[in-house]
This record gives structure tokens, C-alpha cells and sequence, in this order.
């Protein structure tokens, strides 16, 4: 019998880390993306490697496979990340009062971190606001958003997936209530087709709720978008974060000779719909500059906003802001939720857990098809970004 | 809040269907911070979903979306309609293949970079200030910071010899002067056998497009002249060599 045909809708980092998973179960991948491949959400991101300090408190869930995943990731690409670590920093009494409950929730989370003296914490990183009180080192790092996902494309390609960017699905094929494949248009050549598979998995993040209403299903995300400012200038070679419940402008990450400050946070419905409000760039200034005071003075390279995919409530819900919704990531087998066979979401998540993502889709989707094959992504070290360009050609 | 304005934009077209390149129109309402990427993703969205784009970061850091814009490469995500008068004329970068409209195949760049094995990471600048470092404490990690090259191809795209696809380019050779500066494990006589060749360091006219086009800061002339240098020193004690024991024969 020919191997298992699984389409992956959906070519950000968690759709290169599936395919990367079923490529080296044996299963026939093909992977599907409208635009290039990261386009989505997955480049836009600040580059931070989450030790998962940031929801050690609230969200200790997504910090366990943070801080898991932070190591895993380090063993599979190595040389893929500058490992200089993080700052956690106290301004307020407020933040102080938050400390102990921070340490108490990265201890429980099993994040290694390390108190410092404002003496040592300016020492180790002079960028720092000389007004901190505290400081915490978390063993945070920063990746290039769209070099690591192209790792797990470029040694799914070698391994046999099929990578297709700039071919959209603009359908489903259905055969009663099981999906059966895909149709597509090929924006490189105009063509239209129909795409037969076993199983069609969503791997769209914040567009997942409109390619699950074309199976006939429902999965609860918010597109969440988010302003980032890109400043020109190495202002911290640290990651700088503010020691309090996840806020606005309250992470400073090192980029290269830029430095990001993000996020700010609110709700949509069409995750295409992307604005940058001035004043939001504004409280990036702002609260950056609180942080790291070089910011105040730093030119412009850019301000752009992300839609991040929130589980938790179905879209056009309103109500709470976009930061109250889990960082968790959820997979969802359509035939036990609505009906559907041969259709799975995998959502949610964030840059970091993109291969623990990928691990429990492939384990569903393995079962759903009668594969018998164990995960092997983290222990295989991944081929260079670079392979995935010239490794087309052979 | 400025009032938004309308720009032309003249973008080239090209798929594998076409029988030859042509230039659409389109009328684009931009606000004062629009780049030329937003007006591209909102033709897209709006006027026509068949034109093809990549992208990736919006900021400038991954080096997906480089294009020539008014005749002059750039990342579009950074690059601001306001001052590029009208119309605004967009085209793929010159010198590959293109695969349809603004998407060309980056082989072209990878092919050159991949064998001279720079790694993406690097010492920060102010790794060496840890010799001054003599008070209590932790002591100053081992600071890492990504290389500045984020493999755009613009260089590519400006440099008037690199039509010719046997020389190395700006972008590879530049990646060969950090490597023989911090090698990170790589055999500094394997890059150096590379580089010193006719379509390697030599085959640069110094033309200095490269650097004027580079987003990212690499310089990619400036470092090209000083591996000549490195080149040139390491000549001389052969060429000395030779001079003496023909002079003693």
C-alpha cells in the first residue's frame, strides 16, 4: 500500500514542523501556504525563545512547554539562536510585590532562574534603566522568526514533503461529512486543481476558523493582533521584560542592529485585517523606554502588527482583550467534535512550541490512519536553513 | 493624523502562463506610514489576488521581500511610499530566475553562501569587554548576537558583474571575510582557496552598489577590499620566498 497522503494546509512554523514529523513517520505530506512560506504570523513574531518566565504565573500550562520545548529546540537547531538569556526587571512596588510570586511560578514550572543585584543586572546588561529594583536572568534566547521554521522545511523537504508556497486552498472536497482533499489555486500559474487525500490537516493559526467552517466544523480562536516596533540600534543584547502580568510594550528583544518592542494586544475577526494604530506605536515608546531608555531616542525601522491565534473563544465573541486568552495550543479531530473525518486544526501556540505543536497533530493524525510510528523530532538535528534552497534543486 | 493620499504603483507581472512580462496599474490609498509592502498585500487583498509577494518579518530582518523599487533595490516592508513620487515602479531583483510577478527563486544567492559555511550566530561587539571586567558577581557571559547579513539578495541585484553566475558575489564574499575573522569551526584555507580565485575577490570592479543597496549595515564592498588585503598579505611570504632562491640560483 503507497504511504498515507496527508495534506498540511498552512506554511508557517507549525505547518514546516508537521511535515518535518510525518516526513520522518513515512507518511506522503504535502503542504500547501498562499504566500510564502512564514508570511502569516510566524515571521512577524519578536524572535523571542520563551524560557516561558512571561506565563510562568498566569498561564503555567504554556510554561511548561516553553521552558521544554526552549531546550529541545537549542539540541535540534543548534547555532540557531543567540543565547544571551533574559532580564525580568522590577520598576514599581507593584512589581516587587510580584516577584516572589513570579519565582514561586517559575520554580513550579521548572524554568531555571537566577536573582540579581541592580549592580550585577546593569553590569551584565547596561542598556538597562538605572531605576530597576530587581532583577531576575531566565534562560529566554532570540531566534530570526523565519530561519528556524525554515530548519524543519528544509529537512521535510529532504525527507519527501511536498512544499507548495503561493497555492492557496480555496476548497475542501468532501465525500458526505468526510473531507477528502482539497482544491487549490496555484497563484504562480494561474492553474486550479483538486487534491486527493487521506486527511487534511489545518495548520492556518489565526485563518483556522475559516478553513474549519468550510468542512462544516468550529474551533474556538480569536485572532489576536498585536503592534511591534522595530528600532534601529542594538539597545540591549539581552532580552529585556518586564517583572508583571504580560502588559503592553513590556519586552525589548535584540535583533541584529535592531532592537523590537512589543506588543500590544486586541481582537478581530478577520486576521487579515491588520492595522497599526499611531497610538500604539506610541505606547511602544513609551513603555520600552521604561525598560531600556535608549528606546525613547531611537529611530523608527518599522512599525506592523501580527494576528496570534487565542484559544478560547470563538471569534466575534468580544468581550475580554486579546491577552486573557491562553498561549496554550489545542488539536482538534473534527470527527469527535463536529462530525467531520478526515479534518484536523491544530492551533494556537506560539513560536517556540511549534515542534511539540507538530508532535501532538502528527500522534492524532498517525492514529486517525492507522500508522504505527513513534515521534522522532527531538532528537533529529534539523539541516540548515540555507538547504532549503538549495536542496530544491537536486 | 496626515490625510491619506492615493499612489500609482506600475508593478511587473510575469507567470509561466504569460506570454511575456507587462506592467499593471493600480491605485493604492496609503496613509503615512504605508511601505511599499502594504500597498503590494493591499492590492492583494483588494484589486488582485493573483499577484504574487514574499514576505516575511515586516521589519526588515528576514530579507524575504527585497525587490527593485523606482529602479533601486530595497525591502519593501521598510521602504515608505512617501517621497517616491508617482508613479511608483516595482520589479522583481535583477539577475533571477523570476517565478511569477515579484517572487524570484532564491537559489541563486543560497548557492553562493552555502559553500563558504558562515554560521548565523557570532561574538557580540562587546563580548571583549570582558577583560575590563574585575568586579563582584556573575561574570560577563559569553555574549552572541546573529551576523548582520540577512541574505536578501539586494547586493546581487546591484552588483554589475554578478550577472555572471561563476563570481561568488558580494553577499558570499562578505560572508568570507566574517568567517576568516571568527571561523566557528571552519577550515579558514578552505575559504580562502575560494575566495581567491578569478571569479572570487578578484573579480569584484569595486563598483561599491552592494554596500549602497545593503538594509542590513554588512558593507559587503568595504569587507571585499579588506579580504584583497588579507589575500595580498598572505601572498607576499611566497612571492618572497620565490624571489630569494631564484636570486641565489
Amino acid at each position: 500500500m503507497d504511504a498515507p497522503q496527508v495534506i498540511v494546509a498552512g506554511g508557517g512554523g507549525t505547518g514546516g514542523a508537521l511535515a518535518h514529523d510525518l516526513a520522518l513517520r513515512g507518511l506522503a505530506v504535502t503542504l500547501l501556504e498562499r504566500g510564502e512560506l512564514t508570511s502569516g504570523t510566524t515571521g512577524r513574531h519578536h524572535g523571542l525563545l520563551h524560557s516561558g518566565g512571561r506565563y510562568a504565573v498566569n498561564d503555567p500550562e504554556s510554561a511548561v512547554e516553553c521552558i521544554a520545548e526552549n531546550r529541545i529546540l537549542r539540541r535540534i537547531a543548534p547555532g540557531s539562536f543567540e543565547e544571551n538569556g533574559g532580564l525580568f526587571v522590577a520598576l514599581t512596588d507593584e512589581d516587587m510585590d510580584y516577584l516572589p510570586r513570579f519565582l514561586a511560578g517559575c520554580a513550579a514550572c521548572g524554568i531555571p532562574t537566577r536573582e540579581l543585584t541592580v549592580a550585577d543586572a546593569l553590569a551584565l546588561e547596561p542598556g538597562l534603566t538605572p531605576a530597576l529594583r530587581a532583577a531576575v536572568w531566565v534562560p529566554d534566547a532570540t531566534m530570526d522568526a523565519m530561519r528556524l521554521p525554515l530548519r524543519f522545511f528544509a529537512t521535510a523537504q529532504r525527507n519527501g514533503a511536498r512544499l507548495r508556497p503561493f497555492t492557496e486552498v480555496t476548497g475542501l472536497l468532501t465525500a458526505g461529512r468526510a473531507v477528502t482533499g482539497v482544491t487549490l489555486r496555484d497563484h504562480l500559474t494561474g492553474a486550479e486543481a483538486e487534491l486527493a487525500s487521506d486527511l487534511v490537516v489545518n495548520a492556518t493559526g489565526p485563518w483556522c476558523e475559516r478553513l474549519a467552517a468550510m468542512a462544516g466544523a468550529t474551533v474556538p480562536v480569536q485572532p489576536s493582533p498585536g503592534v511591534l516596533l522595530a528600532l534601529v540600534g542594538r539597545l540591549c543584547d539581552l532580552v529585556v521584560n518586564r517583572l508583571h502580568p504580560a502588559g503592553d510594550g513590556d519586552i525589548v528583544v535584540p535583533q541584529r542592529r535592531l532592537s523590537i518592542v512589543g506588543t500590544s494586544a486586541w481582537t478581530v475577526t478577520d486576521p487579515d485585517d491588520l492595522e497599526v494604530p499611531d497610538e500604539h506605536v506610541q505606547a511602544m515608546y513609551r513603555e520600552g523606554a521604561r525598560l531600556v531608555p535608549a528606546v525613547a531616542s531611537a529611530a523608527e525601522r518599522a512599525a506592523w502588527s501580527a494576528a496570534r491565534p487565542l484559544i478560547g473563544a470563538t471569534a466575534g465573541a468580544g468581550g475580554g482583550g486579546g491577552r486573557e486568552l491562553s498561549r496554550t495550543f489545542k488539536c482538534f479531530d473534527h470527527a469527535v467534535t463536529d462530525g467531520v473525518e478526515g479534518f484536523v486544526t491544530i492551533t494556537g501556540g506560539k513560536a517556540t512550541t511549534l515542534r511539540a505543536m507538530a508532535e501532538a497533530t502528527a500522534d492524532l493524525v498517525c492514529t486517525k490512519l492507522g500508522v504505527q510510528a513513534p515521534c522522532r523530532t527531538r532528537d533529529t538535528v534539523l539541516a540548515p536553513h540555507t538547504a532549503y534552497y538549495t536542496g530544491r534543486a537536486a | 493624523m496626515s490625510a491619506q493620499r492615493t499612489v500609482l504603483l506600475k508593478v511587473f507581472r510575469h507567470g509561466p502562463a504569460d506570454a511575456g512580462p507587462r506592467y499593471d496599474e493600480f491605485r493604492v490609498p496609503a496613509g503615512p506610514r504605508a511601505t511599499v509592502l502594504d500597498a503590494l498585500l493591499a492590492i492583494r487583498r483588494r484589486q488582485d489576488p493573483s499577484l504574487t509577494v514574499r514576505h516575511s518579518c515586516l521589519h526588515g530582518s528576514c530579507g524575504t521581500c527585497g525587490m527593485r523599487v523606482n529602479g533601486r533595490e530595497v525591502l519593501a516592508c521598510v521602504t515608505r511610499l512617501d517621497g517616491l513620487g508617482d508613479p511608483v515602479v516595482v520589479e522583481p531583483l535583477a539577475g533571477a530566475v523570476v517565478i511569477g510577478d515579484l517572487v524570484v527563486d532564491m537559489e541563486h544567492v543560497y548557492r553562493r553562501l552555502e559553500p563558504v559555511g558562515r554560521s548565523l550566530v557570532r561574538a557580540s561587539e562587546r563580548a571583549g569587554e570582558k577583560d575590563g571586567k574585575a568586579g563582584p558577581g556573575p561574570v560577563l557571559q559569553d555574549l552572541a548576537r546573529f551576523e548582520d547579513c540577512i541574505e536578501c539578495g539586494l547586493c546581487l541585484s546591484a552588483c554589475p558583474v554578478a550577472g555572471d553566475p561563476r563570481f561568488l558575489g558580494p553577499a558570499a564574499l562578505a560572508a568570507a571575510e566574517r568567517v576568516l575573522e571568527e571561523p566557528r569551526g571552519v577550515d579558514p584555507k578552505a575559504v580562502l582557496g575560494l575566495v581567491d580565485d578569478a571569479h572570487g575577490a578578484w573579480r569584484c570592479h569595486a563598483a561599491f552598489e552592494c554596500s549602497a543597496v545593503c538594509p542590513a549595515g554588512v558593507d559587503p564592498g568595504e569587507a571585499i577590499m579588506r579580504l584583497r588585503g588579507r589575500l595580498l598579505r598572505d601572498r607576499l611570504p611566497r612571492l618572497v620566498g620565490r624571489y630569494h632562491r631564484e636570486a641565489r640560483t
